[in-house]
């Protein structure tokens, strides 16, 4: 075998601890393991081992499992004890799709609420109050305080409100004061974009013109 | 156990003091003990308006060193035998004392009194942290103005972050003619947008002036139109349901009319 080992054998108090490579192919693995135990073969018989296997951030389904399961059964003395999987590790593209936050309450004035990612604000936001989010804002609740979304930079972002009477508004570096730029009072849900570098509001069922996402209808 | 309510508001000029002697006073006219507590110091007011300046011998700070006990600091008022005023030091400020040493002293008060009322310092620093410190139900003063709001709604996301669950709403100084042509903040709104129960509006009254410059309670004269208001909310603070006083359940009244006519 050139270059690097794609199993690694541990000896621990309770046992072995079998360290198989996370990045190699499946069949790579089973190919070396095979060797392994071959080589090894006088080293496994006598007294019972117990095994543990650890797979690092490898997620295998239970018919892989199975097939290193059975290969260590051809040594009669390893007892497999566990086979192991690093929990799922946080995908670097989740910061990509941003999940959406859900909070509570009424931001009241002096306080200020900074969220990476999309944010549900389920209340109010009072004059005095302010939310920053690397996202979009969605507001279930009179906005009268100022928003900030998209604050590294997103021009994309948006900012909605059940009742949209802020003191600012600002999209990624655009700044925009109602109501000496504009006014709204609507008795609808609306969201603020940026429509050419500038400030613009429009009711929320304007919003899939503009964003052009695919949505899928089940049923007739 | 009494109970301890601070009366506070963010803003300065509200009326929290006058709102602090009425209600003490209000609580006293209908039985209970009731012990007034000034933590203005440095700026104190409250023996002013109930008329007691010239009965000081000992104050808070006096207390909280230990210059003296708190029942000697106590002074009595001249018309209720169950009603006592701590005042706060003229001489010294807010920093000479700590929240701590005000809760040890409002704990000593609790077992001899109904209802201890606190009266806050305007602002949001020290003076405001330690009125808080003893007191376990608030009460935020505004009044009809944009400033006033903004401040109370800041003082109401403060008393929240410091544990009071519910601190309760007073709306002072309401003109009703201004309100009715729409120069005011409407109490609706108001309430809107801080969310909090209101327990009692205040009609703005001249009378309060001259109560406070002769150093008699405005609760005292039954005429006054915010003496009543001021005893309605001493029985909803006792736990009546007492409606909102006249000026409100007449446009409130008149209000619901015309919305059933679909005027309104």
């Amino acid at each position: 075998m050139a270059g690097k080992s794609y199993v690694t054998i541990k000896g621990i108090k309770e046992g072995l601890v079998f360290l198989l490579d996370d990045q190699c192919e499946f069949v790579t693995l089973l190919d070396e393991l095979n060797t392994k135990l071959d080589k090894h073969e006088q080293q496994f018989t006598g007294p019972i081992v117990h095994i543990f296997i650890k797979l690092g951030s490898r997620q295998v389904e239970e018919e892989d499992k199975e097939r290193i399961r059975s290969i260590l059964r051809r040594q009669g003395n390893l007892l497999i004890q566990s086979i192991e999987s690093d929990p799922p590790a946080i995908d670097p593209n989740v910061k990509l799709a941003p999940s959406l936050h859900t909070m509570t309450g009424i931001i009241r004035s002096g306080q200020t609420v900074e969220y990476s990612g999309h944010l549900l604000l389920l209340g109010d936001v009072n004059p005095g109050g302010t939310i920053k989010c690397s996202g979009d804002v969605f507001i279930l609740g009179a906005l009268r305080g100022a928003v900030h979304a998209g604050t590294e930079g997103n021009v994309d972002a948006i900012i909605a409100a059940s009742l949209m009477k802020p003191t600012q508004l600002r999209i990624a570096d655009i700044i925009s004061r109602p109501p000496d730029e504009w006014t709204s009072a609507e008795p609808w849900m609306e969201y603020a974009f940026l429509r050419d570098g500038t400030m613009a509001i429009d009711k929320m069922t304007s919003l899939n013109r503009q964003r052009k996402e695919v949505m899928q209808f089940k049923g007739v | 156990m009494g109970e301890a309510i601070v009366v506070t508001s963010g803003k300065g000029g509200v009326g929290k003091t006058t709102t602090s002697a009425n209600l003490g006073t209000a609580l006293a006219i209908m039985g209970k003990k009731v012990c007034m507590v000034d933590t203005d110091i440095g700026l104190r007011n409250l023996d002013v308006v109930m008329g007691l300046e010239n009965r000081i011998i000992y104050d808070l700070i006096d207390v909280a060193e230990g210059r003296c006990r708190v029942n000697q600091a106590l002074i009595k008022d001249k018309r209720f035998d169950e009603l006592y005023m701590l005042p706060a030091a003229q001489t010294k400020d807010k920093n000479d004392i700590t929240p701590d040493q005000v809760r040890q002293i409002i704990e000593s008060l609790k077992p001899d009194f109904d209802y201890i009322i606190i009266d806050c310092p305007a602002g949001i620093e020290q003076g405001f942290r330690n009125a808080i410190a003893g007191a376990t139900q608030a009460i935020v003063v505004t009044t009809p103005e944009n400033a006033a709001v903004r401040d109370a709604d800041r003082v109401i996301g403060l008393l929240e972050k410091s544990h009071f669950p519910s601190p309760k709403l007073i709306i002072n100084r309401i003109r009703p003619n201004m309100m009715k042509n729409g120069d005011m903040l409407e109490i609706e709104d108001i309430c809107q947008v801080l969310a909090i129960d209101l327990i009692g509006i205040v009609p703005d009254d001249e009378y309060v002036i001259k109560a406070a410059n002769s150093g008699e309670p405005t609760v005292m004269n039954v005429n006054s139109k915010a003496a009543i208001a001021y005893r309605n909310i001493a029985r909803r603070i006792l736990g009546e349901t007492v409606p909102l006083s006249q000026l409100e359940e007449k446009s409130g009244m008149f209000r619901k009319v015309k919305k059933f006519l679909g005027m309104g």
